[in-house]
């Protein structure tokens, strides 16, 4: 393994974070205060208990995958598409690095900035609601997770792309309007048995229960179904880059 | 030659459009050399090169860089090379230091400041070791690229049309840090289509055209073997008549009968030249000076493309 390398990405990649730390983490507080404001206190107010948990605490997993999803997508992908723009990909390529290496490198930093903006986002909503987190581990392995698998999606798209306006459009058209449907601001049982049946074929269902119930052990389905699903779209997205990697797909020609 | 540094087998490519841009390249490179691959644009030779650093996958062939097959054994055979490309892909934001550092790290090697200090002073950078990329000129950054090449210490080095565009002072400058390259035992392969620039640089060059090495030489035994000699007699006393003596020669006389021209290639007898400086003054010849022009690389290269 070229260790160098991968710490190289990494850094490079979180470089460009840091650098623009203030935009980086205010837009996610003051959108996360935004929800509470509306959702939380404004309509909050009037909805009862949701399984038994206040409707503000309900939601604050749902925020925070919110943020995940969104973050990690655009994370990645910015960050492997703007190199095949500038040109810049040419230096990756020549050098002695693997294709995990290079997915290591540019993945893990996705991932770890959107799980810097989860934490921060879970820190802001401890002003909001009480906290409880019933089984800490399990919401680690769920945060984990999801940026970890988002991120491998946003790689996909990163390397797709093949221009600004399609690396805007998957997380516009797919991706935010799955986690609004997701159950992330009310439960799915909620919904008409129609659309609860519709709602099983969203993934970010899954993801949402099982954070949800990391948190308040209240879940709209099975906490392994949720675990199997999310480790199940992982291999997938693993596979598509593998598949990528190998036929040089976008990549070299 | 001894093994050599890079050895390039049958390698063809057609891109997914259809065009084939290489046919059948083979090519040894020797340690040490200083290879210009010469060529009109769309020859091919971005397309070799980038096959060699691994920027573009082969349809068929085989590449071995210090014995190390391309592809199945990349972290040997990449670690050898490094590349500077044709365009000036640069990360604009980041500092000369950064981005050369950064770049010796893709190559697995620890970050050594000493080096990359001796490195940024050859190439006159230094004093631009904290200026950000987007406030260097053209030079510069062709320099930087340069240098980011050179950051892992490779064996070989590629450049990549390193003076297309840029004007006559930066082109001496770019020869001659190519020229203090080669001192240090560097291996380097450059691709151009400027003909001086093969001619001033090259060791040995290469033609390519339509995706096909048409041949690789010595520059000075391509010289010889197809290069045209030019000797010319001027004569004190001007003759109206080339004597009957020398017609055997196939001379050229001037219109004001003062000059006379041979014109030899390499398949010329050796004493020649002697010869006909003899039978020259047997047939009374007033030769006063004689002048020899060589013809340049440009007469052989328009030679063969136009084949
Ligand atoms: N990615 C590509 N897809 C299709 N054709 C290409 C690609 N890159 C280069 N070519 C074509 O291959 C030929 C050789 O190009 P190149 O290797 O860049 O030549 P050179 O560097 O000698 O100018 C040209 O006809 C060029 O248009
Ligand atoms: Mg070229």
């Amino acid at each position: 393994m070229n260790w160098h390398a991968v710490a190289a990405i990494f850094t490079y990649e979180m470089k460009r974070f840091f650098r623009t730390m203030g935009q980086s983490l205010v837009s996610p507080v003051i959108s996360t205060v935004l929800y509470f404001v509306v959702f939380g206190a404004a309509i909050g107010s009037r909805i009862e208990e949701i399984d038994g948990v206040s409707y503000g605490a309900f939601i604050v997993p749902g925020l925070i995958m919110l943020s995940l999803l969104t973050q990690s997508v655009s994370n990645a992908s910015f960050g492997i598409y703007f190199p095949r723009f500038s040109g810049t990909i040419y230096e990756f390529l020549a050098a002695p690095i693997s294709a995990t290496e290079m997915v290591l490198g540019f993945v893990g930093a996705a991932a770890a900035k959107s799980l810097l903006i989860g934490i921060v986002i879970l820190a802001t909503s401890a002003f909001f609601v009480p906290l409880s987190i019933a089984h800490p581990v399990w919401m680690v392995v769920f945060m984990l997770l999801t940026a970890f698998t988002f991120s491998l999606l946003g790689f996909i798209i990163g390397l797709w792309a093949d221009g600004f306006e399609k690396l805007q459009i998957i997380p516009l058209l797919i991706i935010t309007p799955l986690t609004f449907l997701g159950g992330s601001f009310y439960s799915i049982n909620l919904l008409p048995p129609f659309w609860k049946s519709v709602s099983m074929f969203n993934p970010v269902v899954y993801l949402v229960s099982g954070f949800r119930w990391s948190f308040n052990e209240v879940a709209d389905v099975s906490v392994g179904l949720s675990l199997a699903i999310t480790c199940l779209f992982l291999l997938l997205c693993l596979a598509t880059i593998g598949w990528m990697f190998r036929t040089g797909y976008r990549l070299k020609t | 030659m001894m093994q050599p540094i890079v050895s390039v087998q049958n390698l063809s490519k057609t891109y997914a459009s259809g065009l084939v841009a290489l046919d059948g390249v083979s090519l040894d490179i020797a340690r040490g050399e200083i290879l210009a691959l010469l060529g009109p644009n769309g020859a091919g030779k971005t397309t070799l090169i980038s096959i060699i650093c691994g920027i573009v996958t082969k349809s068929a062939g085989t590449v071995l860089v210090g014995g190390h097959d391309s592809v199945t054994d990349f972290r040997a055979a990449r670690a050898l090379i490094g590349l500077v490309p044709q365009e000036l892909h640069l990360s604009i934001f980041e500092t000369v230091w950064d981005t050369v550092s950064f770049s010796r790290q893709l190559y697995g090697r620890k970050t050594d400041a000493a080096y990359i200090e001796t490195l940024l002073r050859m190439l006159s950078l230094w004093d631009k070791r904290n200026a950000k990329i987007m406030t260097l000129s053209g030079g510069m950054k062709r320099r930087v690229l340069i240098a980011k090449a050179l950051s892992h210490q490779p064996q070989i080095l590629f450049l990549d049309e390193p003076t297309a565009g840029v004007d006559v002072g930066l082109r001496k400058e770019m020869w001659s840090v190519i020229r203090s390259l080669k001192a240090t035992g560097v291996t380097v392969i450059l691709t151009t289509h400027y003909i001086d620039e093969a001619e001033e640089m090259a060791d040995r060059v290469g033609v390519i055209d339509k995706g096909r090495l048409i041949l690789v030489e010595e520059k000075a035994t391509l010289m010889q073997k197809l290069g045209q000699k030019k000797l010319s007699l001027h004569l004190a006393r001007p003759v109206n008549d080339i004597p009957a003596s020398l017609k055997a020669y196939g001379l050229h006389l001037s219109p004001d009968g003062s000059v006379l021209t041979y014109v030899h290639g390499s398949g010329a007898p050796r004493d020649i030249i002697l010869r006909l400086l003899k039978d020259a003054e047997s047939a009374k010849l007033d030769v006063h000076d004689i002048s020899t022009e060589q013809s340049s690389l440009e007469d052989i290269f328009m030679g063969l493309v136009a084949k």
